[in-house]
């Protein structure tokens, strides 16, 4: 294999892989969040606006290291600084 | 999204004019556009603003959107919001307007073009230093820093840096990220999954705009907020 298939390579197995763990993570720890935050408007509907508003910030949280993950993802797949810099010789080679 | 192809992940990439080094991108473009809309919406509220019994329909609007605000800034600084609601309702609207705008066709939200996030992120990385030393003198805000004992003085440090990055990479992710699952699903559910898609796609920027503005609004309380004033509030720790 040359070097620009060995990067396709990797770069696809790596970026399904990056979603595919990155994304467990954030999915347990985010169902985990709105369970203790549905039970605790159970107990306490007065203070709805605080347990929601703390509920979206936390998510967004959270929610952020799956973000990074498909940004990651689609860098590796839509603009691998590597892929472009053996495209770059290739063409010139 | 029309206008992009979808191995584009930034409307940057989109060259509109170009004289030698100077260009001009989507992203500025549509910047430009929403800036120019609030601007006349704005001109338009405040045009023929009265005290009086009869409002337009301008100002119960423009009332309606001020006072929410005020309220959540209020509720999480516990201070005064008229210090903060111009930098944090701006934020807000700018954010807010550029994520609903993406269900007209042709329009590419500047928010998901990684310049644009990093300049209003760089925008609270800045402002919440000077909200804390106008309110706390700067000896006062610095020793901030050194709580509770100098070792942590590095990880403070880092985490100025490593919020602002993930404010930046937070609004970028979400919505450049809906607008490629909206292109994937075109590709293979045509007609039905990219509508639903797109009316999800309003309320996550709605979140989204939520969250940054009251992410930077947590950022710069707990820069301005006091220790002594957080035991002043407490009654029973004056006895």
């Amino acid at each position: 294999m040359d070097s620009l298939t060995v990067i396709a390579v990797v770069s696809i197995i790596s970026a399904g892989g990056t979603m595919a763990l990155g994304a467990l993570g954030p999915a347990i720890s985010e169902g985990w969040l709105a369970k203790q935050a549905v039970s605790a408007i159970a107990q306490q509907p007065d203070a709805q606006n605080t347990i929601m508003r703390t509920l979206f910030v936390s998510l967004a949280m959270i929610e952020s290291i799956a973000i990074y993950c498909f940004v990651i993802a689609m860098i590796l797949i839509f603009a691998n600084p590597f892929w472009d810099h053996f495209i770059a010789i290739a063409k010139g080679g | 999204m029309e206008i992009l192809k979808l191995n584009q992940i930034s409307p940057d990439q989109l060259i509109l004019l170009q004289w030698g080094f100077a260009k001009i991108t989507a992203t500025m473009v549509y910047t430009w556009f929403i800036m120019a809309l609030l601007l006349f919406f704005s001109w338009l509220a405040t045009r023929r603003i009265s005290t009086g019994l009869h409002i337009t329909r301008w100002q119960n609007l423009l009332e309606v959107i001020v006072s929410t605000i005020r309220d959540q800034i209020r509720e999480i600084s516990q201070d005064n919001p008229d210090n903060y609601l111009a930098f944090i309702g701006t934020l807000f609207l700018f954010i807010a307007l550029s994520n609903i705008l993406a269900i007209i066709p042709g329009y590419v939200a500047p928010t998901s073009s990684l310049t644009t996030t990093a300049a209003l992120a760089i925008c609270v990385f800045i402002t919440v230093p000077l909200y804390g030393i106008t309110k706390r003198g700067l000896l006062g805000y610095l020793k901030e820093y050194f709580q509770p004992t100098f070792i942590f003085f590095p990880f403070h440090v880092m985490g100025e840096f490593t919020r602002t990055l993930a404010l930046t990479i937070r609004l970028f992710g979400n919505i450049m990220s809906h607008e490629k699952v909206i292109g994937v699903l075109l590709a293979i559910t045509p007609l039905f999954f990219p509508i639903v898609m797109s009316a999800l796609g309003l309320l996550i920027g709605m979140v989204q705009a939520y969250i940054f503005s009251i992410l930077a609004m947590v950022y710069i309380a707990s820069a301005t907020q006091t220790h002594e004033k957080k035991h002043g509030d407490n009654p029973l720790k004056q006895k």
